[in-house]
């Protein structure tokens, strides 16, 4: 019975690893404390290699944290992550970065005490591959105009391309971004939408957080709605159109 | 004789000069107080205590090891800045976690300890660490007679401070240091090994302080003491600065060595005092320092 019940597993496993891409990303009952707060209840997701997918939720939440808990910035974790197939837990923070991981924090985390230019070469490569400072300049030609200026003299849309950019030349190829789209101007936030599908194409596997759902929906291949710091829905991009009002409820948008 | 201010030329040029040597030394101690505060967060209390150590360091390795002056300016810094990233590793980073006030208290008994283990062995009395021949006797510029010696100190402390200035400014473990000051969880999330530059930070703050000692070594008597008087007055040089730049520490050690020493010419009684009176007027009027940043 067990012998056979495990051939069966192991059947479909293959079935599916075989027609889908592998997981980059896996979060298996990630539970996550500030103190003695206890802010993410067992989180449950799998981002596989060059998709876009949202956290979608309330303020909150959980997303940011969710991000934070994998990059080991939070108290104390537990649970499962797995990036590239490396168990992240027992990880030092900052090797795991060096697993090929970006992140943009949600205050964009620019440097008052360095220019432009010195933001931008400031994250270590972290493997090789990363974009050239080049190709960086030509896809935000407003930060090359102010590479002298001090980093917090940009506008909010120009120190938001500025924390992106600066991750995408240290050649990682999972990028965490948290409300990039926050308070920014439409036209800022539609060229931040044509980078991302630009970053998509090239492979990059993308894990979004975003209160802008409508920034979202069109880009991302799969969406988790995050409450009281778990997942409690996925939907993919097929089942959104069927599914709208239902998430519209979800986030009480 | 050429007078200025009532007070002959060469008795103000030579209270100048010697402000400015006071002067230089504040500023290589201040300068690594605001590097280890910028990252640690942590005031060091043992500052003073570890330049002296520079000082004794390198009169007890001429003494017993016949390593001379010159040597002694590279060796000493180096090896006092080793050890001191032994205590960050081994004390300092275990209580990094607490309130900074532990830092303080944990570096001002290391600070009692050094001096309390010298005193042991060598009194209070001091010793005299010898010239090195080349940098005797001194100068006759014509208004003034200058020292060898306190203008070497003069251009080696500026010229450190320069390099201190440039390592910071302008360098990618400079830009490290000052991205960490901000937001070193950041910093991690980037990939940077934070820990390991706190402790390299550590080690280079203090080595400042040791190489400022070794300069110090022919000027003052060693002794176990040297460093914790001083030690009051790089604080006041600090608030008087702030926190905020590289270049703000060094002009404002300089700038405080000078009104000392003026004060010596015009009113000697406010000499000890002057710094203090300045640290106040500026806590009042621009609480942050005069080249920090309002918060």
């Amino acid at each position: 019975m067990i012998s056979e019940s495990g051939e069966a597993t192991r059947q479909t496993s293959e079935a599916s690893s075989a027609t889908r891409a592998r997981d980059i990303l896996k979060i298996t009952d990630l539970h996550a404390f500030y103190g003695e707060s206890h802010i993410l209840h067992g989180v449950n997701m799998n981002v596989k290699e060059g998709e876009l997918v949202t956290l979608l939720g309330r303020n909150g939440a959980g997303r940011s944290t969710t991000l934070k808990a994998i990059m080991n910035m939070v108290g104390r974790r537990s649970g499962s992550i797995v990036i590239g197939g490396k168990e992240t837990l027992g990880m030092k923070p900052h090797h795991v970065p060096r697993l090929g991981v970006g992140y943009c924090p949600e205050e964009r985390g620019i440097f008052a005490s360095l220019d432009v230019h010195e933001n931008l070469l400031l994250p270590p490569t972290v493997s090789s591959g990363g974009m050239s400072l080049d190709a960086i300049y030509a896809m935000f030609p407003n930060l090359h105009e102010r590479r002298k200026s001090q980093g917090t003299r940009l506008s909010g849309g120009e120190q938001q391309m500025l924390a992106m950019a600066r991750i995408l030349r240290t050649g990682a190829r999972i990028l965490l971004l948290d409300e990039i789209t926050e308070g920014l101007a439409p036209v800022i936030v539609q060229k931040l939408g044509e980078v991302l599908v630009k970053l998509k194409a090239s492979g990059m596997t993308i894990v979004l957080v975003e209160q802008n759902f409508r920034f979202a929906a069109p880009l991302a291949d799969r969406h988790f709605v995050m409450e009281h710091g778990e997942i409690i829905e996925e939907i993919s991009a097929l089942e959104l159109a069927g599914r709208r009002q239902h998430l519209h409820s979800l986030l009480g948008v | 004789m050429t007078m200025i201010f009532g007070v002959p030329m060469a008795v103000f040029m030579g209270q100048l000069t010697l402000g400015l040597v006071n002067g230089a030394f504040y500023a290589l101690l201040s300068l690594g107080l605001a590097v280890i505060f910028g990252l640690l967060k942590i005031v060091n209390f043992a500052h003073g205590a570890q330049y002296m150590l520079g000082a004794f360091a390198a009169l007890l390795a001429f003494n017993y090891l016949g390593i001379n002056y010159w040597l002694a300016l590279v060796l000493v810094p180096l090896t006092v800045g080793g050890l001191s990233m032994l205590i960050e590793r081994f004390l300092l980073r275990r209580i990094a976690h607490l309130d900074h006030l532990y830092g303080l208290l944990l570096t001002f008994g290391l600070a009692l300890i050094f001096e309390g283990t010298l005193i042991n062995f060598f009194g209070v009395s001091g010793a005299r660490y010898a010239t090195p021949e080349i940098l005797q006797g001194g100068l006759n510029l014509g208004f003034m007679f200058l020292p060898t010696y306190r203008a070497w100190v003069l251009v080696a402390a500026l010229a450190m401070c320069l390099f201190t200035w440039f390592m910071i400014e302008r360098t990618r473990l400079g830009a490290y240091l000052r991205a960490g000051t901000e937001n070193s969880q950041l910093m991690q999330a980037f990939g940077v090994n934070v820990p390991l530059l706190i402790t390299l930070t550590y080690g280079f703050g203090v080595g400042l302080a040791a190489f400022a000692g070794v300069l110090a070594a022919p000027l003052y008597p060693v002794s176990p003491t040297m460093g914790s008087s001083l030690l009051i007055v790089v604080f006041a040089v600090v608030v008087i600065g702030g926190m905020g730049s590289i270049l703000g520490a060094i002009l404002t050690g300089l700038g405080m060595g000078v009104i000392e020493g003026l004060t010596k010419v015009y009113y000697p009684e406010a000499a000890n005092t002057v710094i203090f009176l300045v640290m106040i007027l500026v806590l009042m009027l621009r609480p942050a320092g005069l080249f920090g940043k309002e918060a």
